[in-house]
């Protein structure tokens, strides 16, 4: 609006549109209901002012009134509610396909690599009209990575995963902020998000030396590691196979079924005793302290990149809470 | 009212002056101490809360950090628990007849039984010491890791265990402290003949405190000491 | 007015006895009250002056008043400061401790000694607490998340989870007193439906503040164990689940802000039927509506939580609970202005404040509906939109209620009307200078700006500016209630026994009340809010 003095955040992803719908409907709701009671209120303060000779008339009440004013607002809040669960429901969950970008926060920067392998610090560039997913963690308190143009929020947490996704619809350039107190830069940890044409963007991505993608360096790391010598291509391992199990379903020995995604492949890192597959021994050494954050992203990518593009049901590994555990509280 | 000379037989030193009459300050009393349970309630259930979904969590350790505790000794306390219970409202009884000695003598009794639960407690916090599973700097369960090879001991797991150990168990024996000294208290006022069978109510307040402490232990003892008693497979 | 004037001269509660020994030994209720009144007032202004200075250096988009450190430190105090040390007891320390033995015809709460207990916990809390901000003070937000309060904090957490440990105990105290007292020390003829709304707004308050407080001391202490002992249970490196701290801490902290608002919902019913003169419209759903909140208000905790990592399935849960518990407060406020329709309303002070108050509380409300819905809180959580909204809850609501009641009730609590002029100008920059503060901050937010922030991006100064500006217009309006009344304790007209001409046991006895509030305990034999049987005073506005 105003070139100083805006009054709006600008729109600049597919999913921003709707919750702008939204926001307008509620704040006409909210203006029309404040219009109601304070012109009722006035009118009142003016027609029934205290006047000589005339009283109060004492109502006790009206049951019929009291059950229309709290059945009306509930109604037009489980609309609210609906619709908001709706574009909620749509948030967090990334669409297949979606490109993905490893995001890790730390005191006072972020740092981002994109799965083609070039790496950003406190930038994010992306190209116009394409689904990119983040996946991120922190490497030492709770951030979260606010992007007001896209509307989009997810606290980055310590020691899991948690990920959002957003299609930016408008070049430009947004505001990238943290949005969890994290201590003294809190405020100073922001960036931008570049949203390019998507012939720019090829141009940026192979601009820079490119390093290889994550996968690919997360494959060296696989072999630098040793994890070959368990987890082999055949049944002989000691280890369970790795190829084609992101995604997929994974029995237990105690029984429970999880779904492998990004925590699972993480805490099988981490700490692997947390979740035995079924019919293995619980051997594999613990590498917490051993990788770090970006190590764990590339090979994170690595085990990803064993199984062909999703195709199972939509959004499956998303809707799977993202969280160490199969459970969250 | 406070002219009539009935009320003014009936009001004891102890009837408190903004009370309407004994029956009123008896029911407050009662009241009121059943809402504090009812905070404590609230103050320990957020511990058991972190305990339930750290056990469901970090069961393998639990139930390694569970098998080191020494069961003899957690059993004995149990006991040592229930039968002060027992004095105390053996207590509440002999104060209703108006037996002073009698009282005195189970209050006497549970403040032994309390500084018995308090000293075995102590002894197992000790051990616990030399085993070097107090959480901290000096925090060590290889031992748990050797004996338990199966299940793969995380050693960041197994902390949480004793930490929920020892915030629980110190949590309780502090009541158990505070529930002692109430009882000094309680000893030498029964001692001195302020407990009568018209005015006891101390003596209940009191004992419901007691019991609602050892109510926690109840549930602390078979969360935290009875996991897994189960020779491993 | 003669007998204004022997009334003055009556024994009262204030000039009973004389001394220092008499007001900190006292268990008189009113006196605690008054002790209340000053301890709070005192954490008011010191969390008023954070306030001043982060609005100072909120001025200039870049960070150049206070050190990012600083400011850091200064949020999370203002935010502790005012929750805990001035909010939380606010009204249910100062007037529900003078008011409720008086209004249901008792001599004096349940448990004399346990109020005064609560006062010096207080005490001790506050000292504590001051000690911690002059010894470097504390910068975790008023939230304390783990794993940055754990472990990585260099400030003096522990000293301050500590000190509001205690003061949760103080405020757990009142709240046991005040069930037990009304539950059992009622005069007779006084039942549950001839209780002041102002009771059952306690009542639920209180039930609250027992049932919720205690989960917020564990969640305290164990936050101390882990950075004084090295623990691990919220630390993620160590195993601990940082999500276990969120999920407990605002398991009370959530209830907590029903604590601030349902007494300002109790003056609002009391301060409302006494300037329409007539029974609140709907009084069943009136005192229903507030042990509803108080039910309800235990069930939506985690909607503070939406973008933390819980899963999609809680988040919805949580919603719909939360849409829920909107639907009493929304009661209240129709039936408010429902009580306006026929009354015959008169535009004192209290009165101002109260029609502030469903003024702003709506809108504050409104706004809370924004929250709960999970699409708009994905982008407005923890940004400017938020803090907007809490404050127009936490001043517009419960601060103008607070004000309102310490003015409807100042001539019984010191015998004294204060000047009605200065009162209704206080009243009026309040409530525009509280416009000017926080209405531009529902932009903020909506454009982005996350809180907590030191320095921000330039196109956000505009409205930063016009914040601040309100701010200087609502300090103004806070001080002027310090000043005159402290002089109308000495040099205000001297009131009577119900200036207002209000119905409720309180007004049935001398301004100031007697130590043991009544000379012969009350027996009631009408209904709340009898206004058809109160002769309305000549001139409800006395001061001229």
């Amino acid at each position: 609006m105003f070139d100083n003095f805006p009054l709006w955040p600008v729109r600049a992803s597919a999913g921003a549109g709707n919750v702008d719908a939204l926001y307008i409907f509620l704040v006409a709701l909210s203006a029309f209901m404040c219009v109601a009671i304070f012109t009722m209120i006035l009118v009142f303060a003016t027609m029934y002012r205290r006047r000589r000779g005339v009283e109060a008339e004492q109502i006790e009440g009206s049951s019929a009134l009291e059950i229309t004013w709290s059945i009306i607002p509930l109604g037009i809040f489980m609309v609210i509610f609906l619709w908001g669960a709706v574009i909620y429901f749509h948030e967090r969950t990334p669409p297949q396909g979606a490109s993905e970008v490893y995001v890790v926060g730390k005191q006072w920067m972020w740092k981002l690599q994109h799965e083609e392998g070039p790496r950003e610090i406190n930038e994010l560039h992306v190209p116009v009209g394409r689904d990119v997913k983040l996946i991120m963690t922190s490497q030492d308190v709770i951030h979260s990575f606010y992007v007001p143009a896209f509307r989009i929020k997810q606290d980055v947490l310590p020691g899991r995963y948690t990920t959002a996704w957003f299609r930016a619809t408008r070049p430009g350039v947004y505001h990238l902020f943290c949005s969890q107190y994290c201590g003294t830069m809190h405020s100073g940890m922001i960036g931008q998000v570049v949203v390019m044409e998507p012939a720019q963007y090829q141009a940026w991505l192979s601009g820079g030396g490119t390093t290889g993608s994550l996968a690919a360096s997360g494959e060296s790391l696989f072999q630098q590691l040793g994890c070959p010598t368990c987890h082999r291509s055949d049944t002989q391992g000691r280890g369970p196979i790795l190829s084609g199990i992101f995604g997929k379903p994974v029995q237990l020995e105690d029984g429970r079924i999880v779904i492998a995604d990004e925590n699972y492949i993480r805490e099988s890192i981490l700490s692997p005793s947390a979740k035995i597959v079924s019919g293995f021994k619980p051997i594999m050494p613990v590498f917490q302290g051993l990788v770090g954050e970006e190590q764990l992203n590339a090979l994170v990518a690595y085990i990803k990149s064993l199984s062909p593009a999703p195709s199972g049901a939509a959004g499956k590994t998303s809707l799977t809470p993202a969280g160490t555990r199969s459970q969250n509280p | 009212m406070s002219d009539s000379p009935i009320a003014v037989e009936q009001h004891g030193p102890e009837l408190l002056h903004h009370f309407v009459d004994a029956e009123q300050q008896r029911d407050a009393a009662s009241l009121g101490m059943w809402l504090f349970l009812a905070t404590e309630v609230m103050f320990f259930g957020g511990m058991f809360c972190a305990y339930l979904i750290y056990r469901y969590w970090y069961y393998n350790e639990f139930a390694a950090g569970s098998r080191s505790l020494d069961i003899y000794l957690g059993t004995i306390n149990t006991a040592v628990l229930i039968c002060s219970s027992l004095t105390v409202a053996l207590g509440v009884r002999a104060a209703q007849m108006g037996k002073r000695k009698l009282l005195v003598v189970l209050l006497l009794l549970t403040i032994v039984f309390g500084f018995a639960f308090l000293a075995i407690k102590g002894v197992e916090w000790y051990d616990k010491y030399k085993e070097h599973h107090i959480p901290g700097n000096a925090f060590n369960v290889d031992d748990l890791v050797k004996d338990y090879p199966q299940i793969h001991i995380d050693p960041r797991h197994e902390q949480i265990y004793f930490s929920l150990y020892f915030a629980m168990t110190g949590l309780h024996a502090l009541h158990m402290i505070i529930g002692v000294g109430i009882f000094m208290f309680l000893t030498y006022y029964a001692w001195k003949g302020r407990y009568t069978p018209k005015y006891y109510t101390p003596i209940e307040m009191g004992g419901l405190y007691w019991h609602f402490v050892d109510i926690v232990w109840i549930y602390l003892f078979p969360l935290l000491y009875l996991i897994d008693r189960k020779p491993l497979r | 007015m003669a007998t204004a004037a022997i009334s003055a001269e009556r024994e009262n509660y204030l000039n009973k006895e004389y001394g220092i020994r008499s007001w900190l030994l006292t268990t008189d209720h009113k006196r605690i009250a008054l002790l209340y009144l000053a301890s709070i007032t005192f954490f008011f202004f010191i969390g008023g002056f954070f306030a001043l200075l982060i609005r100072l250096e909120l001025l200039t988009p870049a960070g150049d008043l206070v050190q990012a450190d600083t400011y850091n430190k200064l949020f999370s105090m203002h935010g502790q400061v005012m929750i805990f040390f001035f909010l939380i007891p606010s009204i249910p320390a100062v007037l529900g401790n003078f008011l409720v033995p008086l209004m249901i015809g008792a001599k004096d709460l349940a448990f004399p000694r346990i109020n005064l207990l609560s006062w010096y916990l207080y005490i001790i809390a506050g000292t504590i607490y001051l000690h911690c901000i002059v010894t470097g003070g504390v910068d975790t937000g008023w939230t304390f998340y783990t794993p940055f309060s754990t472990a990585f904090s260099n400030t003096r957490v522990i000293e301050a989870g500590i000190s509001i440990f205690i003061a949760g105990f103080s405020s757990i105290l009142t709240g046991l007193n005040f069930v037990v007292t009304i539950h059992r020390m009622r005069a007779p003829g006084m039942t549950w439906s001839r209780l002041p709304l102002f009771i059952w707004a306690m009542y639920a308050t209180s039930i609250i503040q027992l049932l919720g407080t205690p989960v917020l001391a564990i969640t305290l202490l164990l936050v101390v164990f882990e950075r004084a002992f090295n623990l691990g249970i919220f630390d993620p490196t160590r195993g601990g689940d940082p999500l276990l701290f969120q999920h407990l801490f605002w398991f009370y902290s959530h209830p907590a802000v029903y604590i601030m608002i349902l007494p300002a919902m109790a003056v609002e019913s009391e301060v409302v039927a006494c300037f329409t003169r007539k029974r609140i419209f709907g009084y069943n759903f009136v005192a229903m509506s507030s042990i509803a909140i108080a039910v309800f208000g235990f069930l939506v905790w985690a909607h503070h939580m939406f973008v933390a990592g819980i899963s999609l399935y809680s988040a919805l849960v949580f919603s719909i609970l939360s849409y829920l518990v909107a639907v009493p407060s929304a009661i209240k406020v129709f039936n408010w202005t429902a009580t306006m329709y026929k009354g015959s309303i008169s535009f004192t002070t209290p009165m101002l404040y109260a029609f502030g108050f469903i003024g702003l509380f709506t809108m504050g409300g409104l706004t809370g509906l924004f929250l709960a819905c999970l699409g708009i809180d994905v982008h407005v959580h923890d940004t400017y939109f938020v803090i907007a909204h809490f404050h127009y809850i936490m001043v517009g609501g419960a601060v103008m209620g607070y004000l309102g009641g310490l003015h409807f009730w100042w001539p019984k609590i010191s015998g004294r009307m204060y000047p009605e002029a200065w009162g209704r100008l206080a009243a009026l920059l309040v409530f525009s200078g509280f416009n000017l503060t926080f209405f531009p901050q529902f932009i903020l937010g909506y454009m982005g700006m996350p809180r907590r922030y030191w320095q921000y991006p330039p196109e956000f100064q505009v409205l930063n500016v016009l914040s601040t500006a309100g701010s200087t217009i609502l300090a103004i309006g806070y001080v002027l209630p310090m000043v005159y009344f402290l002089w109308s304790m000495r040099y205000g007209k001297i009131a009577s026994d119900n200036p207002w001409g209000a119905a409720g046991l309180e007004w049935k006895t001398s301004s100031p009340p007697p130590t043991f509030n009544f000379d012969e305990e009350p027996e009631v034999t009408w209904e709340a809010y009898n206004y058809e049987q109160i002769p309305a005073p000549a001139e409800v506005n006395i001061e001229r």
